[in-house]
């Protein structure tokens, strides 16, 4: 017997609740871009929906379609009617991948290496890293650079090769221990800390600065040494199978019911991690710990906010002269629209002295990361960045504060190039707060 | 046929290149709908012109085909006026968007068709100037479509409709000639008014390119205020007392219960959820007549026993509370899978009553309803809550549907305040209208579209009778 198409067996009532308003147009990136209603959440809703019904068949078009999304979520945010986008987009960019339809021999074999082998390996992705590291530590990156090495490889591997991220190790297991304990007294709460795939391995020094931040707000630290991908790299790109393997080995590994809370500082994952029990809704053996999961799930600024947070107190030297620095806030998208985190980073980045908040045009739409789409989408994925480095040029800030890597990775590389923003800091809310924490002691 | 759809799609392809000519199934099975619930057809294709010489040139392509004209702008109507016709062309106009002139000297704006209504209302901000039609979803909707289907909005009751902003038009015939109705004079008796016979006309008479609308200075101040009741008639008749007291505020906005429950769950602005019915009042002007106003408007709603009535602290929390009335159609779509929207409208005086009616007409059907509209203006918008594949109920809707129109036209009202009548409320225009009025309009659609290009079979059935 054939699989069953993903599409037509969603409960029908997620389709039907899309009204066609088109609330979502002015908040869609790609809309925008093309004008063009396929290109817009209720026309791909509407597409997704066709098909349902038996009246279109997934094609190469439709796959396009699905690609070109950022997934963003931003129409979620904007939709009165409580579509959830989410689901029909991941069940959608399954199906593409069920039927085939985008199936070519060098995709399927990228698509294993990473999604199949890499990222579900942790070991191996570090050891990845590491080998990545010694290339680019080494001078052998600089080297085969000069030497036009990459001109040689094939436009897709070059195109790579030059976007190739800086390794930053030692990783999360060597600057967290298992377990800490914050300094003086018991413990209020005790939490779990994610430590992620991308995060790990190019910014465990924010996995760090995330530790520091619960310590100083009371909390005993557990961190796994050794972790899982949460898998929302596998269900946002078609992936749910394995993005439901990678959920139960999380809920596997964590004694979800000792804890007080389950802490992710990446927006992205954070956005998938909350949605266990939804992915494993058909599953009776996870269901019910999956619920219990979701809820003890909190991005890092949520759980500051819901604890309350203890304001670093002000400097005992005086701040240093010269230009006062501003700090903008660049929302990442599965933060703000998958988590509807909106608030708490705001009032975190309002704690740290010495530094003022000014704002930032166009905060709540996409920097065009969007997890893979620089690699899948790199003309669309160029022109919002460029958008976006215009709007933070405008602001003047000398700090962006960003709660996920992709966007960290996205706007840093591209900042360092841009003679307007070169000098400008770039990094997440919890290293300003782990920053005014540490200099509370000289 | 196949070949008739070739032939079309060549000769437009040849006139505005392939990337603006849309033909595939992917690409019309998504313009196949507007913003009105349930309806959906394909169109043949879908054109994207830039310039009013395209268009026309369009027109004159499908004339010689005799391929049916939809024209569209963002797809966000309430009635059907821009769902696709079996085999017609979709005349997308949404990207015919820019502004090219605002006249500070004589107050005006003038704007291609496609230009979204926010834009024209941020644009004219920023000269200190005011463009007051607000439709729900102005921050997508375009200015053609408005112009199309005379949307109304929040500030009908003080400022008007989008006809009352209109003092010209460019307009392409369905002979594919181009005229220009108006000008920007405040006074011109020159000829028949013909600019206003194009305005609702809901593309049926032409298709508008470009509008020189009127602005007025933007108002210095304004008070937005939330007043929550215990029943519905209580926000009814302070409506009514309001009117009677002489102030007219900008906005009178009505919620009831399940309206206002849906919009806080997607809104969360703070809507007191326990209330029967919320009014959301909102004056505007000189300072001193605002404070005036909203001391009189609050002491109303007290007097009628209003539980509370709270002032927004900001404008940002005042643009909250209006954003989030603004999604209620939306909103109520939360509750069931099919929204079927109601527009009627009646006389102020008859508001209470017909407030009643609609309530008792659901409860005798068996229905759920959410019920909201602009108060002020007496235009209300019951929305019932069903699913479309439950016949039953949907026969229901249907009887519901009829009484209430029944009522709507023996207290003097009309079938449609602010939507247009497009497919969704054709089938009661001839008992609105009575023969003579109803064959006039058959009259001027032959006199200017003999050959029943433009939009055919909406508003009325042309060809037949």
């Amino acid at each position: 017997m054939p699989e069953p198409n993903l599409l037509k067996s969603l409960d029908y009532s997620v389709l039907q609740q899309c009204m066609h308003c088109g609330m979502c147009l002015p908040t869609c990136p790609t809309y925008d871009a093309t004008k063009f209603e396929r290109s817009s959440p209720r026309g791909r809703i509407r597409l997704m929906r066709e098909i349902a019904d038996d009246r279109l068949q997934v094609s190469p078009a439709f796959a396009e379609e699905m690609s070109y999304c950022l997934g963003c979520l931003a129409c979620q945010t904007a939709c009165p009617a409580g579509v959830d986008y989410a689901t029909l987009f991941e069940n959608a960019r399954a199906e593409v991948e069920r039927s085939g339809v985008a199936s070519t021999p060098p995709r399927r074999l990228i698509r294993w290496i990473t999604m199949s082998v890499l990222f579900r390996r942790p070991r191996l992705l570090r050891l990845f890293g590491r080998l990545l590291w010694l290339y680019q530590r080494l001078g052998v990156q600089r080297a085969v650079r000069t030497l036009g090495v990459p001109r040689l490889l094939p436009k897709r591997l070059e195109r790579l090769e030059s976007m190739a991220p800086t390794v930053r190790a030692p990783f999360s297991n060597q600057r967290i221990q298992p377990q800490e304990l914050p300094a003086g007294g018991e413990p209020r709460y005790k939490v779990a800390l994610l430590t992620g795939c991308v995060q790990d391995l190019l910014y465990a020094n924010i996995n760090r600065a995330t530790a520091d931040v619960l310590l100083a707000n009371g909390c005993q630290v557990f961190t796994p040494p050794v972790q899982y991908c949460c898998g929302s790299l596998h269900a946002h790109n078609g992936e749910l199978e394995l993005a439901r393997d990678l959920a139960r080995r999380n809920l596997d590994m964590f004694p979800v019911a000792e804890l007080d809370a389950i802490i992710t500082n990446a927006g992205g994952c954070g956005s998938h991690l909350k949605k266990f029990a939804h992915l494993l809704g058909d599953d009776p053996a996870y269901r019910e710990r999956a619920a219990r999961w979701d809820a003890k799930v909190f991005d890092i600024h949520e759980w500051l906010v819901r604890i309350g947070i203890r304001p670093p107190q002000n400097l005992v030297r005086p701040p240093a002269a010269g230009s006062p620095q501003t700090i903008a806030y660049d929302a990442s998208c599965h933060l703000l629209h998958g988590q509807r985190v909106a608030r708490q980073p705001l009032e975190v980045l309002r704690l740290i002295p010495s530094a003022t908040l000014v704002p930032l045009a166009e905060s709540d739409w996409c920097c065009g990361a969007a997890g893979v789409y620089t690699l899948t989408q790199p003309e669309q994925s160029a022109k919002l960045l460029a958008r976006k480095l215009d709007h933070i040029a405008a602001s003047g800030a000398t700090i962006l504060a960003t709660g996920n890597p992709g966007c960290l990775l996205q706007l840093e590389t591209a900042m360092r190039n841009d003679p307007r923003l070169a000098q400008v800091r770039v990094c997440h809310p919890v290293e300003l707060l782990a920053d005014a924490y540490a200099a509370e002691n000289p | 046929m196949q070949t008739t759809a070739a032939t079309l799609v060549d000769q437009l392809s040849a006139l505005l290149g392939h990337d603006r000519v849309l033909a595939a199934a992917e690409d019309v099975a998504v313009y196949a709908y507007d913003g009105t619930p349930v309806l959906r057809q394909n169109p043949a294709c879908v054109v994207f012109p830039i310039t009013t010489e395209e268009v026309a040139a369009c027109v004159k392509i499908a004339a010689a085909n005799q391929t049916p004209i939809v024209t569209r702008g963002s797809g966000t109507g309430l009635s059907g006026g821009s769902v696709p016709l079996v085999g017609s062309m979709v005349l997308c106009l949404a990207r015919m968007n820019r502004v090219l002139e605002v006249d500070p000297r004589n107050l005006t704006i003038d704007v291609e068709a496609g230009v979204v209504t926010a834009t024209v209302e941020e644009t004219a901000a920023r000269y200190g100037l005011f463009y007051p039609p607000d439709p729900g979803s102005r921050k997508i909707s375009t200015i053609g479509g408005n112009v199309a289907e005379n949307s109304g909005g929040l500030r009908g009751l003080k400022y008007g409709v989008t006809r009352d902003y209109v003092m010209g038009l460019e307009a392409v015939l369905a002979t594919g000639e181009v005229v220009w109705l108006g000008n920007k004079c405040v006074k011109d008796v020159a000829g028949y008014n013909l600019r206003d016979l194009f305005i609702g006309s809901e593309g049926t008479l032409g298709i508008v390119t470009r509008v020189l609308l009127k602005l007025l200075p933007l108002p210095q101040a304004r008070q937005t205020m939330l007043a929550s009741f215990t029943s519905i008639e209580a926000a009814g008749e302070t409506v009514s007392d309001i009117i009677a007291a002489k102030i007219i505020p900008c906005t009178l906005e009505f919620l009831d219960q399940q309206t206002l429950r849906c919009v806080e769950q997607f809104a969360h602005v703070g809507l007191p959820t326990e209330a029967a019915a919320i009014l959301i009042m909102e004056t505007d002007g000189h300072p001193a007549v605002v404070a005036e106003e909203s001391a009189a408007m609050a002491k109303i709603a007290a007097r009628r026993g209003a539980i509370e009535v709270r002032t927004a602290a900001d404008a940002a929390d005042a643009e909250r509370l209006l954003t989030a009335r603004r999604s209620a159609f939306s909103a109520l779509a939360r509750v069931r899978p099919t929204t079927i929207l109601e527009d009627v409208t009646v006389p102020r005086s008859e508001l209470a009553g017909m407030v009643g009616f609609i309530a008792a007409t659901a409860a005798k059907y068996r229905l759920s309803i959410g019920t909201f509209g602009h108060m002020g203006d007496g235009n209300l918008h019951p929305t019932f809550l069903a699913d479309e594949r439950d016949e039953d109920e949907m026969h229901r809707v249907e009887q519901a549907l009829s009484e209430i129109v029944d009522r709507t036209l023996a207290v003097g009202g009309t079938i449609t305040g602010e939507h247009g009548v497009g497919l969704a409320k054709k089938p009661y225009l001839r008992q609105q209208l009575g023969d003579h009025s109803y064959q006039l309009l058959k009259l001027v659609k032959r006199a200017l579209d003999p050959h029943g290009l433009l939009n055919p079979g909406k508003i009325f059935d042309c060809l037949q009778e």
